[in-house]
């Protein structure tokens, strides 16, 4: 059976090392907080200033002076700390940053991330800290479908949507199909409801298994 | 020189038509509401806004878009649910927009305020932002050549201040406000309670008052 989402978020959350600085992107990887034990102490940072930032609450409980990265109200953690947006930036390019999770348009088979413009004549492109976290975290993984809602893969040779940035993504979490980025080729680590040479058959990318 | 406490319309008032303001927030945590909204009653227009978001709902800085008054926004991150001020005005062709990505945003104001004539970034390398633009490898690694974001004015955010302008934030609301307060010739803060010099623990002070100019007080 493929995996629903709740399930993706709680499979990539069990991947998360124990310890590490982690920033989740706005969407989908939001999420994955909610399947971090707090045994794990794993300590999550929000670009928009803040190191141990806890879970999203409802709008009645909200201060609207502690919010996510994607405006949400939350909670700080014993042990939280706040800084400008320049740190918060430094730490990123700085290299402090061992993970960050990210939602993707496209992803190529040499890591490639597009996930901030769709090049529509129509669309506001809007990129907010993509481009920093794909350049600067440690590794970068991408939680995503892999298909589009017409049936389009997602894991491609190359990139057709704008790039957020070159040859930063390690591993690629979708419903069907997880995926390591190595300098061999593109690794499939698992698959759920899916058999290996129809997952191959569907991608125009070569796998590894 | 010493920081002035004022009114919000006397604080802005030699905003001139032209000018690049810089405003502070990340949506609304943070905004100087309003400062902004004594920028649309003083009138000056012909603005470029420098801001993270270009404007949630109808207040605040999408208030200051729907009058009319901002040539061109700079900012990350301009779309969300609640930005219809702005997608509508940019849909018309009536405002420019210069997208920078929120590091560099941050970092190119950082580098204004710091007397940094230019650095080199990684951020964007082999994206459509770093295309036509001056690269260099450094020990490996491509980076892109970004140039300081100066303003004529700050409008900023704190939480507190003393009478000097020294300013301690809250929460995320911090966002923006310390480097945008470095970045601009007039920084202008928004406080919820100015309290008396020697109230604030020294060590708890984030922006220091040598970059502050004028105090708004708004409980």
């Amino acid at each position: 059976m493929a995996l629903g989402k709740n399930e993706l978020a709680e499979l990539v959350a069990g991947d998360i090392p124990d310890g590490a600085y982690v920033n989740l992107g706005i969407g989908q990887p939001t999420s994955i907080a909610r399947y971090l034990s707090p045994d794990s102490g794993v300590i999550l940072h929000t670009e928009n200033g803040m190191l141990g930032m806890g879970e999203v609450v409802p709008d009645e409980q909200a201060d609207w002076d502690l919010t996510n990265a994607g405006k949400q109200p939350v909670t700080e953690l014993p042990g939280a700390a706040y800084f400008h947006h320049a740190d918060s930036f430094a730490m990123m390019r700085g290299g402090h940053l061992d993970v960050c999770v990210m939602g993707a348009f496209q992803v190529s088979a040499g890591g490639d991330l597009a996930n901030w413009h769709t090049g529509a004549a129509d669309a506001i492109p809007a990129v907010g800290g993509a481009m920093d976290l794909a350049a600067g975290a440690k590794q970068v993984w991408v939680m995503m479908t892999l298909f589009t809602k017409s049936g389009e893969p997602k894991l491609v040779p190359a990139c057709t949507y704008p790039l957020t940035g070159k040859a930063c993504v390690t591993r690629i979490y979708t419903e069907v199909a997880t995926f390591h980025i190595t300098p061999e080729g593109v690794r499939v680590t698992a698959t759920y409801g899916i058999e290996a040479d129809e997952l191959a058959a569907k991608l125009d990318v070569k796998l590894l298994f | 020189m010493r920081t002035q406490t004022v009114d919000a319309l006397t604080a802005v008032k030699e905003v001139r038509d032209g000018d690049t303001v810089l405003v502070g927030g990340f949506g609304m945590a943070g905004m100087p509401v309003e400062l902004i909204d004594a920028l649309i009653e003083h009138g000056a227009g012909d603005l470029t806004i420098v801001s993270n978001n270009a404007g949630n709902g109808d207040t605040g800085l999408a208030a200051l878009l729907a009058a009319g008054r901002v040539r061109k926004m700079v900012c990350s991150f301009p779309r969300q649910a609640d930005s219809w001020v702005f997608d509508g005005l940019y849909r018309a062709g009536k405002i420019e927009l210069e997208l920078v990505p929120q590091g560099n945003l941050a970092e190119r104001m950082r580098a204004a305020g710091a007397g940094i004539g230019a650095f080199y970034c990684p951020t964007g390398v082999g994206t459509p932002i770093a295309e036509g633009r001056e690269t260099r490898v450094i020990d490996g690694r491509e980076y892109v050549l970004e140039y300081p974001i100066r303003g004529d004015v700050a409008l900023i955010r704190a939480h507190v201040a003393d009478r000097l302008g020294n300013l301690v934030y809250r929460k995320t609301a911090r966002n923006f406000g310390p480097v945008m307060a470095t970045a601009a010739t007039v920084t202008i803060a928004q406080v919820s309670r100015i309290v008396e010099v020697g109230e604030l623990d020294p060590e708890s002070v984030v922006t220091p008052s040598i970059y502050v100019n004028r105090l708004v007080e708004v409980a």
